[in-house]
């Protein structure tokens, strides 16, 4: 039987790919990270769990260390025949993807040592997620992002359902894993379609063939593959109509787990969508600018129209990321005319988004540490007896309904220029349909601001909290980035211009 | 001296304010005299810095930007930090410096319920460095941020220390002017992309300012936010039609900022709720943003879409100054009464601009400072009723002169002055603007600007009529008995006339010599006039 297989395989020609270690050494550290973090929790059983957090956050740290060697090196490597591409824009977005799941580790670091909940485990699962984060920065084949894909949400599914003894955990957990593995399927279904015609997996090959195709033979099915592929991935970005599993999920979660969903996972979707869209599908814009108009239009509109009614503020959250989402798919679909500025404006929004996102969930969790409920009603009079964590949720609440000086300002105005500077009818109307949607969302952003400062503690209760260290870290990364990429945008211009880049891509 | 003002003059006087701010965040909330302290030291001495520049400045050439900084700041967009102080800035700015330290010293002993003069303190200098900054940025992106900042500080001003409808205010406030913004920043990004390279003599202007402009042939996009760039290009190679939706989407920013009818409606709200001082900085300074935008921004950037949206302006404005005069009337809230009376009088201000000549450009400057003196002084008034009275409610107050008869005087002074009385700084705000519209700039309908001036004018009888009769009802008669023996009601004490006095003699200088800013704005609005052909 294997002699026969043997047989079928080229003659003996395979050569293992030269490998380029400095290139793929962020991984590596993760890999390797991941795996010590198991390792000792088996061997050392409980004396290693207090070190698990300091250990994550090493592995993570250590991690940025060769996307910094590799940013300053600057060239851009290819490996693996044209499969795994290490460029500026995956540099920057594996660093992204660091921090934030070093943000997210400091924010975990309290809340789930308290809540004694499994803690090994739970750290060692999100230095696996983040591994599926960095494989997808660079992954240029739908194999090669398949699996980054499931290596980022099994973790996360895991995750959800942490609060084993809470019936919302475990909800929100299997939501979120129903829907996501039926996300799965659309999207390998729209990939095996994709290869069928393509015939390849690398996404520059098949960009080639879908030239080639056109409107003659095979064009139906690449118009069902495109839309299957993305919808696989609205599902992850949740953007509307396939956002149901985002709030329940987004609530049921432990609260850290939450940040790194609305945050890290939402972003690695928007990373596929952008490894698929612009290196691929742009091939055709005919096909793909109106369904991320309608799914851009949706998503803001109705997100932000139930995010008005909402009195939890970590659903209110989840329903202001489904807006955000929309306010990021906007610019897919003026990638015909102004693809270098569509490209840039959705990695800036979404490196300020997750500051500011990050921030805002870090807050959460320190304020209900004190009362030990979401609702916006509990956070009443906060500004009365935590005006420091007032002043710090006003700003990335400001941020978040785009507000000068702060980060969110310049996220939603790199869109609009991406909007308008493609000069077409669908780029202007996007543009004012946001402008409508930005206003409506700045009630909501308000109430939860008005509600800190001007109303009354609920119960009278005004002692403060003490915040743990490692919380305030959080909060103090988060802030820092919210308001230095607000006020001095051109950080995040010049390390995100990614013009060159775009312009190699498809052409 | 003159290079540091050159290059720092602008800069310190913009952030000072804020580095106040921050001082007195590090300061413990119990030492309150070090609070107060830092809020008045640093309006102070951005007040110093701005003397400074005044008197360094070259009012011969007050049509020119002076102490110009540019540095870069966003380069991806080509958005420069650029700040400039010409003759159209110049009066804004000193009103700004002027009023902030007043309404710290009004606030010494009154900081509003409930309290909390560190957090106060410090929203104030924020706001500060904001409004200074909008009148000094010379870069659409620039006065964009600054414009914006001024948001959130007097959204909470309303919203902690105000009345008690203050959630609502405060929020109407804010979505308001949000929504206008939204439309203004989109309309911003579509200039930057379709604004083209002018021709002729506007082309060298261009040039002449170096940089990126300095090989430009006519026709190459100019893809800048830089106001004066901009300016010389004059909407160049932007179809008309565009070009008048595009005024469209900063009419919608301005317009409800200034507040122009028919988007008026946050403001009595805003200015009833707010605080004194929130009141008397929302209509000394935060409202002239509106008008300021339309004179420095809408109107000479796309001159061809301004002469288009001009009759529309002209009779939005009159249609606010009938409209707020009738409003007056039914008020039985002082300052609601105030506020309606904003609605018109800023109404005079765009009716001037409305017609993009010289001279009614030049009016609309002088009522914006003069506007910001009369309406702040009659808000600090009507706070300092309110404090002694708890009500503001104009059935119930009465006999102010024999209560309170120094405060009765400056109330009716106030009056006098808000309702164009000769001598005093209000008349030289609305009879230019009123005259103006005789004589719109060539191509405007000039049977519609007489009409509207005949409408104006017959606004300034309201005028005359709401005030008098708000006074009448107020300072004359007896009190009543409520308030007949009430040991609260005192008359002016001396933080008051250390607030107050400025502005009284403000108004009487600015009446007696209006020159003082007809002179300085006079150049400046000129250029501007001349650019729509005016």
């Amino acid at each position: 039987m294997i002699a026969i297989l043997l047989q079928l395989l080229p003659e003996a020609n395979f050569m293992s790919p030269t490998i380029d270690w400095h290139a793929i050494a962020p991984e590596m550290v993760i890999l390797v990270g991941s795996l010590v973090l198991i390792l000792l929790d088996s061997i050392k059983l409980d004396k290693a769990k207090p070190f698990m957090p300091t250990l994550a956050s090493l592995v993570l740290l250590g991690a940025l260390i060769p996307v910094i060697t590799l940013a300053i090196d600057g060239s851009t490597r290819v490996l693996f025949g044209g499969s795994y591409v290490v460029d500026s824009m995956s540099l920057v977005l594996k660093a992204l993807f660091l921090v934030s799941a070093y943000i997210v580790v400091l924010m975990s670091t309290n809340y789930v040592a308290d809540g004694d909940y499994w803690e090994s485990e739970y750290y060692s699962l999100i230095v696996a997620a983040v591994l599926g984060m960095l494989v997808m920065c660079s992954a240029r084949d739908l194999l090669m992002i398949f699996v980054a894909l499931e290596l980022l949400s099994i973790p996360a599914y895991m995750l959800a359902a942490w609060r084993k003894g809470d019936e919302k955990s475990n909800e929100a957990g299997l939501k979120y894993y129903l829907m996501g593995v039926f996300a799965s399927a659309v999207l390998l279904y729209g990939m095996s379609l994709m290869y069928g015609v393509g015939r390849s997996t690398r996404l520059d090959v098949i960009a080639e063939n879908l030239v080639r195709i056109g409107d003659g033979r095979g064009a139906p099915i690449v118009t069902l593959a495109m839309i299957f592929v993305i919808i696989g991935f609205a599902f992850k970005v949740s953007a509307v109509p396939f956002h149901t599993w985002a709030p329940d999920t987004y609530e049921g979660a432990p609260t850290p787990v939450t940040a790194f969903l609305a945050v890290a996972s939402k972003t690695a979707g928007f990373v596929a969508l952008i490894q698929i869209v612009f290196y691929c599908f742009a091939a055709r814009p005919d096909i793909i600018q109106p369904v991320f108009a309608v799914l851009a239009i949706l998503s803001m509109t109705v997100g932000n129209l139930i995010a008005l009614k909402q009195t939890n503020v970590v659903r209110m959250l989840a329903y202001s990321g489904i807006a955000q989402a929309g306010f990021m798919l906007a610019p897919f679909a003026v990638i015909e005319t102004n693809r270098e500025q569509a490209l840039s404006s959705i990695v800036i929004y979404l490196v300020i988004y997750a500051a500011m996102n990050l921030g805002a969930f870090a807050v959460i969790i320190a304020i209900t540490r004190k009362t030990r409920s979401a609702e916006i009603t509990s956070l009443g009079g906060l500004f009365s007896y935590m005006p420091g964590l007032t002043v710090v949720m006003t700003i990335f609440l400001a941020s978040l309904a785009g507000i000068p000086p702060f980060g969110g300002w310049y996220a939603k105005f790199g869109v609009w220029q991406a909007l308008i500077g493609g000069n077409t009818a669908l780029g202007y109307a996007l543009a004012i349909i946001m402008a409508i949607n930005t206003v409506v969302a700045a009630y909501y952003y308000l109430n939860v601001a008005k509600t800190m400062w001007f109303d009354e503690a609920p119960d009278g209760d005004t002692t403060p909290v003490k915040i743990p260290f490692t919380l305030i870290g959080a909060m103090g990364i988060a802030v820092v980035a919210t308001v230095l990429f607000g006020v001095l945008p051109g950080l995040l211009t010049n390390i995100s211009d990614f013009s060159p880049v775009a312009a190699a891509l498809g052409r | 001296m003159m290079n540091f003002l050159n290059d720092w003059g602008l800069v310190l006087t913009i952030f000072l304010p804020l580095a106040g701010a921050l001082v007195m965040m590090a300061i413990p909330k119990q030492s309150e005299g070090a609070i107060k302290l830092v809020a008045l030291g640093a309006p102070l001495a951005a007040a110093a810095m701005g003397i400074l520049l005044m008197l360094n400045f070259d009012y011969g050439d007050s049509e020119h930007l002076q102490f110009m900084v540019n540095k870069n700041w966003i380069e991806l967009i080509n958005s420069n930090f650029i700040l400039g102080l010409d003759g159209l800035s110049l009066p804004l700015l000193a009103l700004t410096l002027f009023i902030v330290p007043l309404v710290v010293i009004y606030s010494w002993q009154h900081v509003p319920n409930p309290g909390n003069p560190k957090a106060f303190f410090t929203l104030m200098l924020i706001l500060e460095t904001a409004m200074i900054g909008s009148f000094l940025a010379q870069d659409l992106i620039l006065f964009f941020v600054f414009f914006e900042v001024t948001l959130l500080p007097m959204y909470f001003l309303i919203g902690v220390w105000g009345g008690e409808q203050r959630r609502y205010a405060s929020i109407k406030f804010f979505l308001y002017t949000l929504f206008g913004s939204a439309f203004m920043i989109v309309a911003f990004v579509a200039l930057y992309f379709l604004a083209k390279a002018p021709t002729g003599i506007a082309l060298e202007q261009l040039r002449a300012l170096g940089g990126s402009y300095a090989d430009m042939q006519a026709g190459d996009p100019l893809h800048s936010f830089g106001m004066q760039a901009l300016t010389y290009s004059g909407a160049a190679g932007i179809a008309k039609t565009t070009a008048i939706v595009i005024f469209g989407g900063m009419f919608l920013g301005f317009g409800i900022k200034v507040p122009m009818f028919p988007f008026h409606t946050w403001l009595p709200d805003a200015h009833t709720q707010a605080p004194t001082q929130g009141s008397v900085i929302l209509a000394a300074v935060l409202l002239k943003l509106g008008t300021y935008g339309f004179i420095r921004i809408a109107i000479p950037i796309i001159p061809v879409a301004a002469r288009a949206w001009a009759p529309v302006i002209g009779i939005l404005a009159v249609i606010g100054i009938i409209y707020g005069a009738l409003g007056c009337l039914a008020q039985t809230d002082m300052k609601r009464l105030i506020a309606f009376s904003s609605v018109s009088h800023m109404g005079y201000t765009m009716l001037g601009i409305s017609t993009l000549t010289a001279f009614g450009l030049n009016a609309a400057v002088f009522g914006m400072v003069a506007h910001g003196l009369i309406t702040g002084l009659l808000f600090f008034v009507a706070g300092s009723v309110k404090e002694r009275y708890h009500t503001l409610d104009i059935k119930r107050l009465g006999g102010l002169l024999i209560s309170a008869p120094k405060m009765g005087w400056i109330l009716g002074f106030a009056t006098m002055a808000s309702l164009g009385l000769p001598g005093l700084a209000g008349f030289w705000g609305e009879f230019p603007a009123i005259l103006s519209a005789y004589d719109p700039a060539v191509g405007l309908n000039v049977a519609l600007f007489r009409t509207l001036m005949v409408l104006a004018a017959v606004g300034t009888v309201l005028a005359a009529g709401y005030l008098l009769w708000l006074y009448q009802r107020t300072a004359f008669g007896t009190p009543s008995e409520e308030f007949e023996n009430d040991p609260n009601i005192t008359d002016v004490n001396k933080f008051e006339w250390l607030a107050w006095s400025p502005i009284l003699a403000g108004i009487v200088i600015l009446g007696f010599f209006p020159g003082l800013i007809f002179n300085v704005a006079g150049p400046a609005v000129e250029v501007i006039a001349r650019t729509v052909g005016g």
